[in-house]
């Protein structure tokens, strides 16, 4: 049985982002989501989440009943997650502190159960850690451009404490792009995640429409050179 | 289905269009506004001018940018309108970005994003408004007295420019809190309201507007004078503005008469902030405010007692903005349970039979 790993790349980073086409886990996606360093701390505790489970789930696929098979994915990813929590908390401390409400909440994390369900619990472990690998940095990515662009608009700064996350080299990422910017509150709030959420969303299907159209001129200039 | 035949001819022709609405909106503001540019001189006439503008360049690329016809919709007047209608809710002396801001904000966020006019939930004036006292509620609550135009102390022209684009200092001298916002400073200090009333302004001075404030929502006279003629003109009637109105008075004035000391008279409720403006403008916005009379009854009741429950236990000294985009999301729920009876039946829907009507009421 083979797989398609370039089809499981795709769809994790692109066709079926875990936020741009599934639209899960919006709840620490728009928390945390205030720094680029903040996303990109999330997304990779989500990625780590994401990858270890779809491992385990996908090793004890064949033990486990489908009467029982929710709680059982959550027990496993809850673990996990503390284990990512006590990770963070350990070497990651300033972040954590940050962070630190929305990393248990990691459990509750649609995105980590849909992917249970849906790929590991039905697929080999090789290809499960992929799709885990893949999801994971499309969420990431997400995570970082919202983060991104909400920091730039909302505090004007990028990266702030970007240092905290990956030690001190890190501190030349952090840039001050808006020298003495007295900060837009609204797009730091909820509201604004969402807000910058939306045309996030509306960008990707605008990319997605000229990919198609691109692609259907290509496929009729094809049809006419066969034809001639 | 029902049976009835389609009418037949003739028809009367309402000569009603969506910018004869508009324009006549506009001529009801020109009084208050140009007694707000006046009052407030140069930076205001520059943030005036700004806000429109900044409010129709994005009406237009986001039309352009919707693949619809721009001609019909940019002149419709809707845009110059929301604008006009958030200019008026600034502080005079602003600077120029608060304008650029509020006014993206407003035809952007408030109404395009929801497929343009007639498709928005809340009103995109006070979308804007909300949302730049939220972000920068420094610039935002910087209210200047009134130096009328031509006075000695008033910024010149270019002084006045310069203010806008935020280069000029605004001296200190000559800023002042709003009545509400000093009421409500004074009664967080402990002071009872019939000493802090000795130090505003009259009642009189309330009225035509010679007080500190937002650019046009000052003067209760002319934008009710405003608001008379656009009853007059059939606009809008008369249920939203009085149930708003008179809810916020009722219920003012309940809590005067019981405590005179902590709560603020009612007419200087009706007489100050946006109540005037927020009631016969704001609150009326035909986009989002409930169908049915009996809607637009609750609606602004709800208003009225929002706008005081705000302004006497919250943080913010005004509710109005708040308290219409509270309602405004009610909106919907309103239309859908306060349905005007359909001819010829009852509420329910169940046509009413011949002989039985004394039964069913």
């Amino acid at each position: 049985m083979s797989h398609d790993y370039r089809r499981i790349a795709k769809d994790g980073l692109w066709d079926n982002n875990i936020i741009f086409a599934q639209a899960l886990g919006l709840c620490p996606l728009l928390a945390v989501t205030g720094t680029a360093s903040n996303g990109l701390g999330m997304g990779l505790a989500s990625m780590v989440v994401l990858i270890a489970s779809g491992m385990i789930i996908s090793l004890v696929r064949g033990v486990i009943t489908p009467q029982v098979r929710i709680p059982v994915f959550v027990l496993i990813i809850a673990v996990l997650v503390t284990l990512v929590d006590m990770v963070m908390n350990a070497w990651v401390h300033d972040l954590h502190k940050i962070l630190g409400l929305f990393i248990p909440l990691i459990v509750t994390n649609c995105a980590i159960l849909g992917r249970a369900e849906s790929f590991a619990s039905r697929n080999p472990i090789l290809p499960s850690l992929f799709d885990g690998l893949m999801m994971g940095i499309g969420f990431t990515l997400v995570m970082v451009v919202l983060g991104g662009a909400r920091e730039i608009l909302g505090s004007g700064t990028l990266f702030a404490n970007a240092s905290l996350l990956l030690g001190s080299w890190a501190s030349i990422l952090e840039l001050e792009l808006i020298p003495d910017y007295k900060g837009f509150l609204l797009i730091i709030l909820p509201p604004g995640g969402f807000l910058v959420l939306g045309f996030i969303l509306a960008g990707k299907r605008l990319i997605d429409r000229k990919l198609a159209a691109i692609a259907a001129e290509r496929a009729e200039q094809e049809l006419a050179l066969t034809q001639n | 289905m029902s049976d009835a035949q389609p009418f037949s001819a003739p028809y009367i022709h309402a000569p009603t269009s969506v910018t004869r609405t508009m324009s006549l909106v506009m001529i009801a503001l020109v009084p208050a506004t140009l007694f707000g540019l006046y009052q407030y001189g140069w930076p205001a006439i520059f943030l005036f001018i700004i806000t429109l503008t900044t409010a129709v360049v994005a009406e237009g690329i986001s039309l352009r940018i919707a693949g619809k016809p721009i001609r019909p919709f940019l002149f419709d007047g809707s845009a110059l309108l929301t604008g006009w209608l958030l200019a008026l809710t600034l502080p005079p002396w602003a600077p120029w970005w608060i304008a650029v801001v509020g006014a993206l904000l407003a035809i952007i966020v408030g109404k395009q994003i929801f497929g343009g006019l007639g498709q928005n939930l809340f009103n995109p004036a006070m979308v804007a408004r909300v949302a730049l006292l939220i972000s920068f509620p420094l610039e935002m609550t910087l209210f200047t007295s009134p130096l009328p135009l031509g006075s000695a102390s008033a910024p010149g022209m270019i002084e006045g420019l310069l203010i806008t684009l935020g280069l000029g200092t605004t001296p200190d001298a000559i800023t002042s809190a709003t009545i509400l916002g000093h009421f409500q400073t004074e009664l967080g200090r402990g002071v009872s309201v019939d000493q802090i009333a000795t130090t505003t302004d009259s009642i009189w001075q309330l009225s035509w507007g010679s007080i500190s404030g937002s650019m046009g929502e000052t003067s209760a006279l002319l934008l009710l004078a405003g608001g008379l003629f656009l009853l007059w003109q059939r606009i809008i009637t008369w249920h939203i503005p009085l149930a708003m109105l008179s809810t916020l008075f009722l219920s003012a004035a309940l809590f005067h008469w019981l405590d005179p000391t902590h709560y603020i008279s009612p007419l200087t409720h009706l007489l100050s902030g946006a109540a005037i403006l927020g009631a016969f403008f704001i609150a009326t916005d035909l986009v989002t405010s409930p169908v049915s009379i009996r809607g637009q009854i609750v609606f602004g009741i709800g208003c009225g007692l929002l706008t005081f429950i705000i302004r006497t236990w919250a943080s913010y000294p005004e509710g109005v903005a708040f308290a219409v985009m509270l309602m405004n999301s009610l909106t919907p729920l309103l239309d859908h349970y306060l349905k005007p009876r359909v001819y010829g039946r009852d509420r329910k829907g169940v046509p009413i039979q011949y002989g039985e009507q004394e039964e069913n009421r």
